[in-house]
């Protein structure tokens, strides 16, 4: 491992290619996935999932290079701050390769889910993976990008991509309403956001996160309460909050969701989602963290809404993916807290908390929809609580898996998604926000009561249709490894800890990366 | 064996449950023997427990002490340790014997999704048991979550008709109080840290620092484990979910729900809130507060029963104000209330299983509980009725059966505090026979005046042999408490010591956790334990106790000091007279020897003991 890469330049290198090589195999696999689909008959069609299963494990294996040249820095005791390239717009850390690995662990198993469903929906179309890798290049861009430019310009890659995946159904009325829902809805906010973007660049003279924060400094040392620095922080807020589908930016979740294809709805729960975690927490925790004492009062209002918000519409729903929907606005809610709880300098307890929640949540929320996704046979859509009642009797091994995925998510040790809630928790209480641990504790329980109304549909009534639930190959590993994660991270969570923490471990603070920029 | 008896009686039930998961659920008779072996042998690897724990019965603090406090998830700083003192001991005991019951109980009462039944029968063995040992903060909240999905199941699967409400509001319910634990459990951990620096969930380290949290937080702490605790039990206002939960739940389910479930809060009281927050449980108007609850709670429960139709909810509004006597025994905070109250959770495990047992047979029969279509059954079912008639007995605290002498220890520690307290919680003892009687009366006497009732058949074998154990152990109880006295008077007399300092007659709690830095070699080797041919051959040569967590403790020297008239009191009224004493860490060197005064001779032991039922009103 040679120093070269641990410098930092303002100027593009040759080396630059190299961290950007797990968003460029993406991209040649999605390329090739649209020419291949050409060649293909229609039977074959799922050679295109394959090939978009290995690109998922080429841009994976790009991901564990750059992850082995930390390690291998580190057993040199060459002190490796950062990876950054392309004049300091990209910035490869342990935290952008934490979430890269999320990324493609949702992308592959969101591809294994798809595959019979597809079929079963006619519309077995190579563009639908190609579609998905694309967007995971630009959730890269979100996560590694430290200009607002790249991050903004990946969450539009990730957007339109995602846009055209929600309607993917063609002869689908949901699914056509719901993305032209989530176009508008998503654009409208996009503009927000880039509105916001713009004022703090006539703020601050800068589109670099680092040179923002540092010019962001001297702004409010010199006019602290800056109506216009108010202003830009609010619209940015809003776009942020809106990606994520917090509370009160979140009507257009349930109805894209509801729409979407089921396998794309997981994937956006989860990829998408995590996506939008590692933008807001980018720009929080970077660009904007001279203006925490600021935004702070804004986000606790916006989890405790989002909380009560998704919890008590997810009660009433009688549509799983409309349930779901709710449930994860309400999960949002309880990331935020950890937002709150930690600013990721002073103390990270509660940063760690949503890195390891985002990571249970993608393995028990798509574990949950692979589920549902099975459900989808000819001629039933399979969505409603009434669908899966009695499928312990049709198909007892997706019940059993489904009961653990919803456990995990209402949060009952020793499952996955008590980490996550337990780590909000520890983050609240040690920071001194009792009454947040408190609100936050009785919607937990609140929670429960519509996680259960689905295992009792699940394991306590009589079926409803006489159809019976196949599960094909693909399908079963998709929930294998899911459940492997949901209890496994559960039981033994000691190793994931340390992951996140290590994501976390050389996050630098804004004064050092501003440092490192002069 | 010795080394991991814990271990090896709390995952015997998984194994079994994993083992049934792989059987073929077609065979239904095969997955029933194998629940029922797996059920009596989760008892029967409980049973060495018996000798050896009573040989440490002495031994202050938790023995059999498996695990390391940082071994499982070292990070945060929780471990796999699992220990126990005489208080579980007994607790688990219970649960092992009343899981052996419960599930050879069910061979007939559950036809369909049997594989499920007995699987989610067996994991729920395992979460209780857990609970029971858990030396860990952490991994005590695991196991009573965790325990809560199985029984959810087995109401919610295996119920009446209103099964599905039942369940969730019984899993919404406990779910609620836990959550309220668990913020509660993360400030006591930061509390640790803050001042020791060391991230723990450890439950000795915690005792010596969860007290010296106060003011306000101690008592919005003391109410957050509190609540959670309280709704187990239940107390008198959360108990609601439990006439439902019970009533829809299956036999099986009932015995367990009663018999073990709800020591879990009576247990967590015991085991955390009062060593935890001794101020606060000390606080005149807390205890007041909780004491006046459980009055309510043993007189409404018995006039509720009363009026009951339903031979179920009867018994399970009967568990209300019996364990109504059992949270009064805890806050009476005198050794007498406290052994008193475990005694009395341990007859409320036999006899209320055992109620449940006998409504559940009638049910198997007539597939109706309600106390109007019965009558005569005396008649039909002889040996029926006289098992019946035993344990109602026991259940309302007739002498020579075990109610009696829980209660009447109960009552006694609770007079010596405060006789208004106990002048109260007397109607309950009076109105348990007043609606057992009835209740007896009602369906047992008289002629068969219901067609239906006439071709009754009288107990099988199976069903006898799921009563006999429990009968034999009503009349030891009865007539012979003082072993299990002795088995309490270390912990409950420890644990007085802690929350009452300046209680007279016991000296310096041990409870807590030794010193952060111990120098090693001020410490004494521990009084070898008796010699068992487990302890012979175990390789290392050094005493079970020695092992794991404990050698980052010095062992704790104990020096016996005569008891005071106090003690003397409490050994006469529970009929034990050697164990009584007070316990102290010894600063002393190592050349004074253990010494062990003479038992103190009780003369007024029996006399006492036989004034009882007259003092009574009997």
């Amino acid at each position: 491992m040679t120093t070269s890469l641990t410098t930092f330049s303002l100027s593009y290198s040759s080396t630059d290619y190299l961290l950007a090589l797990p968003m460029l195999m993406l991209t040649v696999f999605a390329l090739g996935i649209l020419m291949i689909d050409l060649l293909l008959p229609q039977k074959w069609k799922r050679i295109n999932a394959i090939t978009a299963l290995i690109g998922v494990a080429f841009s994976a294996a790009a991901v564990g290079k750059l992850h082995l040249a930390y390690h291998a820095a580190e057993k040199h005791g060459i002190e490796i701050a950062t990876f950054t390239g392309f004049m300091g717009s990209l910035v490869v850390d342990r935290f952008a390769i934490y979430f890269f690995y999320l990324f493609l662990m949702g992308a592959g198993i969101a591809i294994l889910m798809s595959m019979r469903y597809l079929e079963i929906e006619r519309e077995n179309h190579g563009e639908f993976y190609a579609l998905m890798l694309l967007s995971v290049v630009g959730m890269m861009c979100m996560a590694a990008g430290y200009d607002i430019v790249l991050i903004f310009i990946g969450l539009e890659l990730m957007a339109i991509s995602t846009y055209v995946l929600v309607g993917f159904l063609r002869r689908d009325k949901r699914s056509n309403e719901a993305a032209l829902k989530y176009l508008l809805l998503g654009a409208f906010s996009s503009g927000i956001f880039a509105y916001g973007l713009s004022l703090f660049y006539g703020l601050t003279g800068s589109t670099n996160l680092g040179q923002i924060a540092q010019k962001l400094q001297e702004v409010i040392a010199t006019r602290p309460n800056d109506p216009i620095v108010i202003f830009a922080l609010l619209t940015t807020t809003t776009g942020l909050l809106f990606k994520i589908a917090a509370v009160p930016f979140h009507q257009w979740a349930p109805d894209a969701y509801e729409g979407a294809p089921t396998s794309i709805t997981g994937f956006m729960s989860v990829a998408v989602k995590s996506a939008g975690w590692a933008m807001l927490l980018r720009i929080f925790l970077f660009g904007l963290y001279p203006l925490r004492s600021m935004y702070v009062p804004v986000l606790i209002f916006v989890a405790v809404a989002t909380m009560t918000g998704g919890n008590l519409a997810a009660i009433t729903q009688d549509n799983l993916k409309r349930l779901l929907a709710y449930s994860s606005i309400a999960h949002v809610g309880y990331m935020l807290l950890g937002l709150i709880a930690s600013d990721g300098q002073t103390n990270s307890t509660g940063i760690m908390a949503i890195m390891i929640y985002l990571l249970v949540y993608t393995f028990m929320n798509l574990g949950a929809f692979a589920v549902i996704t099975s459900l989808r046979r000819r001629n039933i859509i399979g969505d409603t609580v009434d669908d899966i009642a009695g499928l312990y009797f049709k198909a007892p091994t997706e019940a059993i898996l489904m009961l653990i995925f919803l456990l995990s998510l209402a949060g009952i040790p020793p499952l996955a998604g008590f980490w996550g809630k337990y780590f909000i928790f520890l983050s609240l209480i040690e920071t001194g926000h009792y009454t947040l641990a408190a609100i936050a504790v009785l919607y937990a329980v609140i929670s429960m009561y519509y996680y259960m109304r689905i295992a009792n549909a699940m394991l306590m009534r009589q079926p409803i249709d006489a159809a019976p639930v196949h599960t094909r190959p693909a399908m079963r590993l998709a929930l294998t490894i899911t459940a492997a994660g949901t209890v496994g991270i559960g039981l033994f969570p000691n190793f994931f800890i340390n992951v996140a923490n290590w994501s976390l471990g050389l996050v630098e603070g804004t004064q050092h990366m501003a440092r490192m920029l002069r | 064996m010795y080394n991991h008896i814990l271990s090896i009686i709390l995952f015997t039930p998984l194994v079994g449950a994993v083992l049934l998961m792989l059987m073929p659920k077609e065979n239904k008779d095969a997955i029933r023997w194998m629940g029922n072996i797996f059920g009596f042998l989760g008892f029967a690897v409980s049973l060495p427990l018996i000798p050896w724990f009573w040989a440490l019965k002495d031994r202050v603090g938790f023995q059999f002490v498996e695990g390391a406090p940082n071994n499982w998830i070292p990070s945060i700083g929780s471990g796999y340790v699992i220990g126990i003192d005489g208080i579980s001991f007994l607790l688990i005991m219970l649960t092992t014997l009343l899981g052996a019951i419960s599930i050879l109980s069910s061979w007939n009462a559950i036809q369909d999704r049997v594989k499920e039944y007995y699987v989610w029968f067996l994991v729920l063995q395992t979460g209780m048991l857990g609970v029971f040992m858990a030396n860990d903060m952490f991994l005590f909240f695991v196991f009573w979550e965790a325990m809560l999905v199985p029984m959810y199941l087995l109401i919610g699967i295996w119920g009446g008709p209103r099964k599905l409400y039942a369940a969730i509001k019984f899993f919404l319910y406990t779910l609620f109080g836990s959550v309220l634990m668990l913020l509660g459990i993360l400030f006591l951990y930061f509390h640790h840290h803050t001042l020791t620096g060391v991230y723990t969930f450890y439950l000795p380290d915690l005792y010596a620092t969860a007290p010296k949290i106060g003011g306000h937080a101690a008592i919005w702490l003391f109410f957050a484990f509190f609540v959670g605790f309280a709704i187990k039990v239940p107390m008198f206002p959360f108990h609601t979910w439990l006439p439902d939960a019970h009533v829809e739940a299956p036999t099986a389910g009932s015995v367990i729900l009663a018999g073990v479930l709800l020591k879990m809060g009576t247990y967590g009281l015991i085991r955390f809130s009062l060593p935890f927050f001794p101020a606060v449980a000390m606080t005149p108007w807390v205890r007041q507060f909780v004491i006046v609850l459980s009055l309510i709670a043993i007189i409404y429960g018995a006039l509720v029963s009363l009026m009951q139709k339903d031979m179920k909810k009867l018994v399970a509004y009967s568990s209300v104000s019996h364990l109504g006597f059992c949270t009064l025994g805890i806050f009476a905070l005198s050794p007498l209330g406290l052994s008193g109250s475990v005694l009395q959770q341990i007859n409320h495990g036999i006899s209320t299983g055992a109620l449940f047992l006998i409504v559940g047979i009638l049910y198997e029969r007539r597939h109706t509980r309600e106390i109007s279509e019965y009558g005569g059954i005396s008649n039909v079912m002889p040996v029926y009725a006289t098992i019946t008639l035993i344990m109602f007995m026991s259940s309302m605290g007739l002498p020579l059966l075990n109610g009696f002498v829980g209660e009447f220890t109960i009552l006694q520690g609770t007079f010596m505090e405060n006789k208004v307290w106990a002048a109260w919680a007397v109607p309950g003892v009076i109105l348990a026979a007043a609606y057992l009687l009835w209740l007896y009366q009602r369906v047992f006497f008289g002629p068969v005046n219901n067609p239906k009732n006439e071709k009754l058949l009288d107990l099988s074998g199976r069903e006898l042999a799921t009563f006999i154990p429990l009968v034999i152990i009503a009349f030891w109880i009865g007539l012979y408490p003082k072993p299990f006295f002795q088995i309490l008077s270390t912990p409950v007399n420890n644990l007085v010591a802690t929350v009452r300092p300046d209680y007279p007659g016991l000296t310096k709690p041990v409870l807590a956790a030794q010193p952060v830095n111990p120098n090693p070699e001020a410490a004494t080797p521990l009084p070898e334990p008796p010699k068992s041919p487990a302890t012979q051959t175990s390789p290392a040569g050094g005493t079970p106790s020695q092992t794991g967590v404990t050698q980052t403790h010095p062992p704790v020297r104990v020096v016996r000091r005569p008891s005071t008239s106090l003690g003397q009191a409490f050994s006469a009224a529970s009929g034990t007279n050697s164990s009584v004493g007070s316990w102290a860490l010894s600063p002393e060197p190592p050349s004074t020897k253990n010494q062990t005064q003479k038992p103190v001779p009780v003369n007024t032991a029996k006399a006492n003991l036989a004034a009882a039922p007259a003092a009574l009103g009997k």
